[in-house]
Protein backbone atom coordinates (compact mmCIF):
# COMPACT_ATOMS: atom_id res chain seq x y z
CA UNK A 1 0.00 0.00 0.00
CA UNK A 2 2.77 2.58 0.85
CA UNK A 3 4.18 2.00 -2.76
CA UNK A 4 0.80 4.06 -4.30
CA UNK A 5 2.27 7.03 -1.49
CA UNK A 6 5.47 6.75 -2.58
CA UNK A 7 3.98 6.52 -6.19
CA UNK A 8 1.95 9.66 -5.79
CA UNK A 9 4.89 11.77 -4.01
CA UNK A 10 7.43 11.07 -6.80
CA UNK A 11 4.56 12.16 -9.20
CA UNK A 12 4.40 15.35 -7.32
CA UNK A 13 2.60 16.92 -10.52
CA UNK A 14 -0.59 15.78 -9.34
CA UNK A 15 -0.21 17.97 -6.82
CA UNK A 16 -0.52 20.79 -8.64
CA UNK A 17 -4.23 19.33 -9.85
CA UNK A 18 -5.56 20.39 -6.30
CA UNK A 19 -5.54 23.98 -6.40
CA UNK A 20 -7.15 23.31 -9.75
CA UNK A 21 -10.28 21.01 -8.26
CA UNK A 22 -10.52 23.62 -5.51
CA UNK A 23 -10.84 26.91 -8.06
CA UNK A 24 -13.42 24.32 -10.01
CA UNK A 25 -15.61 23.63 -7.14
CA UNK A 26 -15.53 27.19 -5.76
CA UNK A 27 -16.93 28.66 -8.95
CA UNK A 28 -19.18 25.19 -9.47
CA UNK A 29 -20.53 26.13 -6.11
CA UNK A 30 -20.85 29.81 -6.98
CA UNK A 31 -23.26 29.38 -9.90
CA UNK A 32 -25.33 26.92 -8.52
CA UNK A 33 -25.93 29.35 -5.73
CA UNK A 34 -26.06 32.90 -4.56
CA UNK A 35 -25.61 32.52 -0.96
CA UNK A 36 -22.49 32.11 0.52
CA UNK A 37 -22.80 28.94 3.18
CA UNK A 38 -25.12 27.58 0.26
CA UNK A 39 -21.85 28.12 -1.96
CA UNK A 40 -19.35 26.73 0.54
CA UNK A 41 -21.36 23.36 1.28
CA UNK A 42 -21.57 23.06 -2.57
CA UNK A 43 -18.25 23.78 -3.05
CA UNK A 44 -17.45 20.88 -0.25
CA UNK A 45 -19.03 18.48 -2.22
CA UNK A 46 -18.09 19.00 -5.65
CA UNK A 47 -14.59 18.91 -3.86
CA UNK A 48 -14.87 15.54 -2.79
CA UNK A 49 -17.02 14.08 -5.42
CA UNK A 50 -14.39 15.68 -7.77
CA UNK A 51 -11.16 14.39 -5.78
CA UNK A 52 -12.29 10.79 -5.13
CA UNK A 53 -13.27 10.83 -8.66
CA UNK A 54 -9.38 11.52 -9.40
CA UNK A 55 -7.94 9.48 -6.88
CA UNK A 56 -9.98 6.31 -8.46
CA UNK A 57 -8.72 7.09 -11.73
CA UNK A 58 -4.76 7.29 -10.50
CA UNK A 59 -5.05 3.64 -9.15
CA UNK A 60 -7.03 2.65 -11.99
CA UNK A 61 -4.12 3.31 -13.84
CA UNK A 62 -1.18 2.43 -11.39
CA UNK A 63 -2.24 -1.02 -11.16
CA UNK A 64 -2.98 -1.19 -14.78
CA UNK A 65 0.82 -0.13 -15.25
CA UNK A 66 2.03 -2.86 -12.60
CA UNK A 67 0.97 -5.34 -15.31
CA UNK A 68 2.24 -3.89 -18.29
CA UNK B 1 -33.72 46.68 -15.02
CA UNK B 2 -34.22 42.76 -14.85
CA UNK B 3 -35.05 41.03 -11.70
CA UNK B 4 -35.00 37.40 -11.17
CA UNK B 5 -36.21 35.39 -8.18
CA UNK B 6 -34.76 31.97 -6.72
CA UNK B 7 -37.14 29.79 -4.70
CA UNK B 8 -35.95 28.66 -1.11
CA UNK B 9 -37.21 26.17 0.87
CA UNK B 10 -39.15 27.21 3.96
CA UNK B 11 -38.28 30.98 3.12
CA UNK B 12 -38.91 34.15 0.80
CA UNK B 13 -37.92 33.60 -2.31
CA UNK B 14 -34.48 35.21 -2.72
CA UNK B 15 -34.85 38.44 -5.12
CA UNK B 16 -31.44 39.28 -7.33
CA UNK B 17 -30.97 42.05 -9.14
CA UNK B 18 -29.60 42.02 -12.55
CA UNK B 19 -29.72 45.12 -13.73
CA UNK B 20 -28.42 45.64 -17.30
CA UNK B 21 -27.62 41.53 -18.07
CA UNK B 22 -26.59 42.11 -21.47
CA UNK B 23 -23.93 44.73 -19.81
CA UNK B 24 -23.20 41.81 -16.55
CA UNK B 25 -22.61 39.06 -19.03
CA UNK B 26 -20.13 41.58 -21.43
CA UNK B 27 -18.43 42.64 -18.22
CA UNK B 28 -18.40 39.46 -16.78
CA UNK B 29 -16.64 37.97 -20.14
CA UNK B 30 -13.98 40.73 -19.96
CA UNK B 31 -12.84 40.59 -16.47
CA UNK B 32 -13.68 37.75 -14.50
CA UNK B 33 -16.11 38.90 -11.41
CA UNK B 34 -17.24 42.25 -13.15
CA UNK B 35 -20.25 41.42 -14.04
CA UNK B 36 -21.32 40.47 -10.43
CA UNK B 37 -19.80 43.44 -9.43
CA UNK B 38 -21.53 45.23 -11.60
CA UNK B 39 -25.20 43.88 -10.50
CA UNK B 40 -23.78 44.67 -6.27
CA UNK B 41 -23.50 40.59 -5.83
CA UNK B 42 -19.95 41.44 -4.55
CA UNK B 43 -19.54 38.65 -2.38
CA UNK B 44 -19.79 36.18 -5.60
CA UNK B 45 -17.68 38.97 -7.67
CA UNK B 46 -14.98 38.67 -5.52
CA UNK B 47 -14.71 34.51 -5.09
CA UNK B 48 -15.21 34.60 -9.15
CA UNK B 49 -12.82 37.10 -9.94
CA UNK B 50 -10.05 35.60 -6.99
CA UNK B 51 -10.27 31.90 -8.38
CA UNK B 52 -10.44 32.14 -12.10
CA UNK B 53 -7.32 34.68 -12.71
CA UNK B 54 -5.39 32.97 -9.85
CA UNK B 55 -5.50 29.65 -11.96
CA UNK B 56 -5.05 31.96 -15.46
CA UNK B 57 -2.38 33.55 -13.76
CA UNK B 58 -0.73 30.47 -12.03
CA UNK B 59 -1.19 28.44 -15.54
CA UNK B 60 0.53 31.40 -17.36
CA UNK B 61 3.35 31.37 -14.96
CA UNK B 62 3.99 27.74 -15.16
CA UNK B 63 3.90 27.95 -18.95
CA UNK B 64 6.51 30.23 -19.07
CA UNK B 65 4.08 33.31 -20.37
CA UNK B 66 4.52 31.01 -23.55
CA UNK B 67 1.44 28.65 -23.12
CA UNK B 68 -1.30 31.60 -24.39
CA UNK B 69 -1.26 32.72 -27.52
CA UNK B 70 -2.92 33.05 -30.71
CA UNK B 71 -1.66 31.49 -34.25
CA UNK B 72 -3.75 30.45 -36.73
CA UNK B 73 -0.28 29.52 -39.20
CA UNK B 74 0.24 26.39 -41.00
CA UNK B 75 1.37 23.55 -38.60
CA UNK B 76 0.28 25.62 -35.49
CA UNK B 77 -3.27 26.21 -35.31
CA UNK B 78 -3.50 26.86 -31.65
CA UNK B 79 -7.13 25.51 -30.76
CA UNK B 80 -6.37 25.98 -27.37
CA UNK B 81 -6.88 29.80 -27.69
CA UNK B 82 -10.56 29.68 -28.18
CA UNK B 83 -10.93 28.37 -24.98
CA UNK B 84 -8.50 30.01 -23.22
CA UNK B 85 -10.03 33.56 -24.88
CA UNK B 86 -12.86 32.53 -22.57
CA UNK B 87 -11.19 34.24 -19.76
CA UNK B 88 -11.39 38.03 -21.24
CA UNK B 89 -9.69 40.55 -21.19
CA UNK B 90 -6.65 38.79 -19.97
CA UNK B 91 -5.96 37.26 -23.10
CA UNK B 92 -6.15 40.35 -25.56
CA UNK B 93 -2.11 40.58 -25.29
CA UNK B 94 -1.78 37.27 -27.06
CA UNK B 95 -4.09 38.75 -30.00
CA UNK B 96 -2.01 42.13 -30.61
CA UNK B 97 1.53 39.96 -29.90
CA UNK B 98 -0.33 37.90 -33.45
CA UNK B 99 -0.74 41.13 -35.32
CA UNK B 100 2.78 42.73 -34.33
CA UNK B 101 4.25 39.02 -35.12
CA UNK B 102 2.66 37.79 -38.47
CA UNK B 103 4.63 40.19 -40.87
CA UNK B 104 7.91 38.69 -39.20
CA UNK B 105 7.98 41.90 -36.85
CA UNK B 106 9.11 41.73 -33.23
CA UNK B 107 6.69 40.55 -30.44
CA UNK B 108 6.58 43.14 -27.74
CA UNK B 109 8.18 41.74 -24.26
CA UNK B 110 10.65 39.55 -25.51
CA UNK B 111 11.63 36.96 -22.85
CA UNK B 112 14.41 35.56 -24.79
CA UNK B 113 16.35 35.11 -27.80
CA UNK B 114 16.71 31.98 -29.69
CA UNK B 115 19.55 30.76 -32.88
CA UNK B 116 17.77 30.34 -35.20
CA UNK B 117 17.29 27.18 -37.76
CA UNK B 118 20.74 25.45 -38.52
CA UNK B 119 20.36 27.20 -42.10
CA UNK B 120 20.92 29.87 -41.02
CA UNK B 121 23.76 29.22 -38.65
CA UNK B 122 27.43 29.38 -39.00
CA UNK B 123 28.94 26.14 -39.11
CA UNK B 124 30.62 26.13 -35.50
CA UNK B 125 27.23 27.17 -34.22
CA UNK B 126 25.02 24.33 -35.99
CA UNK B 127 24.78 22.45 -32.49
CA UNK B 128 22.82 26.17 -30.56
CA UNK B 129 19.80 25.48 -33.49
CA UNK B 130 16.49 26.81 -31.34
CA UNK B 131 18.38 26.58 -27.94
CA UNK B 132 18.62 30.43 -25.80
CA UNK B 133 20.98 32.45 -26.45
CA UNK B 134 23.15 33.09 -23.73
CA UNK B 135 23.82 37.18 -22.32
CA UNK B 136 28.42 36.07 -22.94
CA UNK B 137 27.57 35.24 -26.25
CA UNK B 138 29.31 36.37 -29.10
CA UNK B 139 26.96 35.75 -31.78
CA UNK B 140 25.38 38.66 -34.20
CA UNK B 141 23.00 37.18 -36.32
CA UNK B 142 19.40 37.65 -36.47
CA UNK B 143 17.62 35.87 -33.61
CA UNK B 144 14.54 34.06 -33.54
CA UNK B 145 12.50 35.85 -30.06
CA UNK B 146 10.07 34.61 -27.28
CA UNK B 147 8.15 36.97 -26.84
CA UNK B 148 5.31 37.05 -23.82
CA UNK B 149 2.02 35.47 -24.98
CA UNK B 150 3.75 35.63 -28.35
CA UNK B 151 3.49 32.57 -30.92
CA UNK B 152 6.33 30.83 -31.33
CA UNK B 153 8.92 32.20 -33.77
CA UNK B 154 10.65 30.64 -36.66
CA UNK B 155 9.30 27.29 -38.89
CA UNK B 156 7.29 24.95 -37.39
CA UNK B 157 7.86 21.87 -37.92
CA UNK B 158 5.72 18.26 -38.38
CA UNK B 159 8.55 16.25 -39.29
CA UNK B 160 9.35 14.24 -36.00
CA UNK B 161 12.98 14.55 -36.31
CA UNK B 162 13.03 18.48 -36.97
CA UNK B 163 13.36 20.44 -33.63
CA UNK B 164 11.33 23.89 -33.55
CA UNK B 165 10.70 26.61 -30.98
CA UNK B 166 7.44 24.58 -29.68
CA UNK B 167 9.68 21.62 -29.39
CA UNK B 168 12.38 23.62 -26.99
CA UNK B 169 9.55 25.00 -25.02
CA UNK B 170 8.24 21.40 -24.20
CA UNK B 171 11.93 20.39 -23.81
CA UNK B 172 12.92 23.41 -21.53
CA UNK B 173 9.29 23.21 -19.34
CA UNK B 174 8.20 19.34 -20.02
CA UNK B 175 4.80 18.50 -18.32
CA UNK B 176 4.44 22.11 -17.04
CA UNK B 177 3.86 23.47 -20.18
CA UNK B 178 0.67 21.07 -20.94
CA UNK B 179 0.17 22.06 -17.12
CA UNK B 180 -0.12 25.72 -17.86
CA UNK B 181 -2.00 25.45 -20.79
CA UNK B 182 -4.12 22.76 -19.29
CA UNK B 183 -4.90 25.73 -16.36
CA UNK B 184 -5.57 28.20 -18.68
CA UNK B 185 -8.01 26.40 -20.71
CA UNK B 186 -10.12 25.66 -17.56
CA UNK B 187 -9.99 29.22 -16.13
CA UNK B 188 -11.51 30.40 -19.82
CA UNK B 189 -14.20 27.78 -19.63
CA UNK B 190 -14.92 28.52 -15.98
CA UNK B 191 -15.31 32.21 -17.23
CA UNK B 192 -18.24 31.09 -19.19
CA UNK B 193 -20.33 29.63 -16.47
CA UNK B 194 -19.54 33.22 -14.44
CA UNK B 195 -20.80 34.78 -17.67
CA UNK B 196 -24.12 32.84 -17.55
CA UNK B 197 -24.62 33.29 -13.60
CA UNK B 198 -24.09 36.91 -14.69
CA UNK B 199 -26.60 37.18 -17.10
CA UNK B 200 -29.26 35.10 -15.73
CA UNK B 201 -28.37 34.71 -12.02
CA UNK B 202 -27.81 31.00 -10.11
CA UNK B 203 -28.50 27.69 -11.67
CA UNK B 204 -30.34 26.60 -8.80
CA UNK B 205 -32.71 23.71 -8.44
CA UNK B 206 -36.37 25.29 -6.89
CA UNK B 207 -37.45 23.59 -4.03
CA UNK B 208 -40.89 22.55 -6.62
CA UNK B 209 -38.61 20.89 -9.03
CA UNK B 210 -36.75 19.04 -6.47
CA UNK B 211 -39.86 17.66 -5.48
CA UNK B 212 -41.27 17.31 -8.62
CA UNK B 213 -38.22 15.01 -10.37
CA UNK B 214 -38.32 13.12 -6.52
CA UNK B 215 -41.89 12.30 -7.24
CA UNK B 216 -40.76 10.83 -11.12
CA UNK B 217 -37.80 8.94 -9.31
CA UNK B 218 -39.77 6.90 -6.55
CA UNK B 219 -42.69 6.45 -9.69
CA UNK B 220 -40.24 5.04 -12.01
CA UNK B 221 -38.97 2.89 -8.55
CA UNK B 222 -41.80 1.78 -7.90
CA UNK B 223 -42.61 0.92 -11.72
CA UNK B 224 -39.39 -0.74 -11.92
CA UNK B 225 -40.14 -3.14 -8.50
CA UNK B 226 -43.86 -4.34 -9.48
CA UNK B 227 -42.40 -5.21 -12.92
CA UNK B 228 -39.30 -7.51 -11.26
CA UNK B 229 -42.31 -9.18 -9.25
CA UNK B 230 -44.14 -9.94 -11.77
CA UNK B 231 -41.58 -11.22 -13.61
CA UNK B 232 -40.59 -13.38 -10.59
CA UNK B 233 -44.11 -14.78 -10.21
CA UNK B 234 -44.70 -15.59 -13.56
CA UNK B 235 -41.14 -17.61 -13.70
CA UNK B 236 -41.96 -19.37 -10.89
CA UNK B 237 -45.39 -20.19 -12.65
CA UNK B 238 -43.71 -22.05 -15.64
CA UNK B 239 -41.15 -23.52 -12.98
CA UNK B 240 -44.36 -25.42 -11.21
CA UNK B 241 -45.81 -25.91 -14.61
Amino acid sequence: MYQLFAIGIENALFWYLIPLVVAVSLVYGGTRHEEVPEIIRQSVKSFIWVATFLAIIFVVVTIASWWT
Amino acid sequence: MAITYIEQENKEPLEIELREPHLAALLAWLFPGAGHLYQRRYAKGALFMICILSIFIYGLALGGGRCVYASTRPNDFRWQFFFQVGAGAVTFPALVQNAVTKDGGDPFWVLCDRYPIKSELPPNWFDKEFEIVEPDSDYEGETYKDGFMAPPDGPISTESEQVDTIAMWHRDMKQLYDLGTLFTIVAGLLNLLVVYDAYAGPMVISPTEKKRREKVESKSRQKAESQDDQNEASESNAGAN
